[in-house]
């Protein structure tokens, strides 16, 4: 089942731009960017049972790192960019890691959500350093080399940056599938089932908690860099924490148990925000009683729905 | 100084509701800083309509605390929602307070606009005073004086009273509460609604003072969990002691040093958690 899902969902979307109008192919570019960013959210709370309201900080870094190395290095290799991204976020979650995953449940997230903020009111106030308010400038980046400086900006997007957030799309989906299937993978999950358990059995479960927590904010700040590039701009509301209930949400209406539930999710979540948004300027509520139906009623998400269907007929 | 025990005030209001709905329902309230700014606008509404309808304007405080109040009515209809989910992960319950977090932001949109709120003279109607060389509102003492008092009020509410007793034993032990008689369904929508009014009155109380905004709320609410961490989940003495930390900290970092007004807080917060995880009030009281 997943495996169909997945073959569907790779071949629509590599059909996408010769199908869809050129509106809906830049709608994808940022549900490519969160899909990248949940895989690694729901790392920490599909797999470990951990649910971060601050991972909006990582998506915000990864930002704020193709921002700088655009405009202020002139770094402009992508694939640089992604590895620089990477490396600030080891840097970043090594010290905010140790501290967080001391906590389990709710302190988790709370601690989670106070670290976002903090980095928030940095953006926001470093005004020197950060751009304050009006962010920071996200250039063109050369992709694998090319500069594509022929090309006016929706033709980039829509062409060579559209099947080059795709392809990292797929990468990223791949080493997940690696990680949650690893060894690594199967004591986080034995960890979410029963930690005491997996302590008993020799699992420790702060340091393998500390290493998802790890992998999740590396994914996040990959998602981040691929965040910034179609719009511009890094701004410090990224790192707010309303956005990282944002992601949350689109984790939960994809499907948490569900390995795609993460892409899905995401690219529901922008689809459907770009609908409401068309139809009523209070798409807010909206989106709070369509969360809230999830919750009550549907908390294994669309693919869980899905998963149910077929077993039923089955 | 003194604007930031005023500060203090407000932040204890709110912090003591989202303690006292965590303490006995174990549910992490998202929403209640929503119930702050939806008592924000409330309460200018109901001034602003009291007012011209010749209310005499020394009056106005008992108007603010009457909205305040009355608007606690929305809370036994959202703890029938919650209701809904309470054997759930706490994880959802946080979504769902999310959910509503997302839905008031707009009810506020649609009632009121997104161009801030203000109640023109009210504030410096009681007039100022000066203390040591600054010039005070009244207004602030007033609402200092309000916080401290409701304060007390809770404390002799939980430790004295007779619901004040069964909301602890509830929050020590469910189960066992339960098999004692106790009606939990009663006793979780009271305690929700008090810890709705307590926001709500927290923010129609700061509305003389300040202009109400579209953000303030989830803007309130990290400053709120804040105050909860410094102090310990699930305790009063730790909300009040939270609070007055929060609150001054952030007045004496505007004036000696404004960019780090919110970064100071998250220091003392982190610094907390690596020294007294659980906080400086650890469970001493619901």
């Amino acid at each position: 089942m997943a495996r169909v899902i997945a073959v569907l969902l790779g071949v629509a979307l590599l059909a996408a731009p010769l199908v869809l109008p050129r509106y809906q192919i830049t709608l994808l570019l940022p549900s490519f960017a969160y899909g990248i960013a949940l895989l690694g959210l729901n790392l920490l709370f599909g797999t470990t049972g951990l649910l971060s309201f601050g991972h909006a900080l990582f998506v915000a870094l990864g930002a704020y790192t193709a921002a700088y190395l655009t405009t202020g290095f002139g770094v402009r290799h992508f694939e640089l960019i992604v590895v620089g991204a990477a490396l600030v976020a080891v840097v970043v979650a090594v010290p905010v890691g140790l501290l967080c995953v001391r906590y389990v449940k709710i302190y988790f997230g709370m601690l989670t959500l106070a670290f976002g903020m903090l980095f928030y009111s940095f953006l926001y106030k470093f005004y020197t350093v950060t751009g304050g308010d009006e962010g920071m400038r996200v250039l063109r980046p050369m992709l694998l080399g090319q500069p594509l400086a022929g090309l006016n900006k929706v033709d980039f997007l829509t062409g060579p940056f559209y099947y080059y957030a795709l392809a990292l799309l797929a990468l990223a989906a791949l080493v997940m599938h690696r990680i949650v299937r690893s060894p690594f993978g199967l004591c986080l999950r034995a960890i979410r089932e029963n930690p005491e358990k997996a302590e008993a059995l020799g699992v420790s479960a702060r340091r393998h908690r500390f290493g998802a927590f790890l992998i999740a904010a590396v994914f996040g700040a990959v998602g981040g860099t691929l965040l910034g590039v179609p719009t511009g701009l890094a701004d410090p509301l990224l790192a707010y924490w309303t956005h990282s209930g944002n992601l949350v949400f689109m984790l939960l209406l994809g499907g948490f148990d569900h390995f795609l539930g993460p892409v899905v999710g995401a690219i529901v979540f922008i689809f459907l925000q770009d609908l409401i948004m068309s139809l009523t300027s209070y798409w807010r509520f909206v989106f709070g009683a369509i969360l809230a139906v999830l919750v009550i009623f549907v908390p294994r998400g669309l693919l869980g729905l899905l998963d149910a269907r077929t077993r039923a007929s089955a | 100084m003194l604007g930031g025990v005023f500060h203090a005030a407000v932040l204890f209001l709110v912090a003591a509701g989202l303690q006292l709905v965590f303490g006995v329902q174990r549910i992490l309230n998202l929403a209640c800083g929503s119930f702050y700014a939806l008592g924000a606008y409330f309460g200018v509404s109901a001034v602003t309509w009291a007012l011209g309808a010749g209310l005499p304007a020394p009056l106005f405080v008992v108007v603010l605390l009457g909205a305040g109040l009355a608007l606690a009515a929305i809370g036994p209809p959202l703890e029938r929602l919650l209701r809904t989910i309470y054997d759930r992960d706490e994880s959802f319950q946080l979504l769902l307070t999310f959910a509503l977090v997302l839905m008031f932001e707009d009810v506020i949109r649609f009632f009121w606009g997104t161009a801030p709120y203000q109640l023109g003279q009210a504030y410096l109607i009681y007039g100022q005073w000066r203390i040591g060389g600054s010039v005070v509102p009244v207004y602030n003492l007033v609402v200092i004086a309000a916080g401290g008092l409701i304060a007390l009020g809770m404390g002799w509410f939980l430790a004295r009273s007779r619901f004040g007793r069964i909301v602890r034993a509830t929050a020590e032990n469910r189960e066992m509460s339960e098999a004692l008689g106790v009606d939990m369904t009663r006793v979780y929508a009271r305690v929700f609604t008090l810890g709705v009014a307590l926001g709500t009155v927290g923010g129609a109380l700061v509305i003389p003072a300040t202009a109400a905004t579209n953000e303030m709320g989830i803007e309130l609410i990290v400053e709120a969990f804040a105050v909860v961490v410094i102090g310990g989940l699930g305790s009063m003495r730790g909300a009040f002691a939270g609070a007055l930390i929060v609150g001054l900290m952030k007045a004496s970092a505007i004036a000696i040093y404004p960019e780090v007004e919110m970064l100071a807080v998250y220091v003392v917060v982190i610094s907390v958690l690596v020294l007294r995880p659980s906080g400086l009030f650890a469970r001493a009281t619901a």
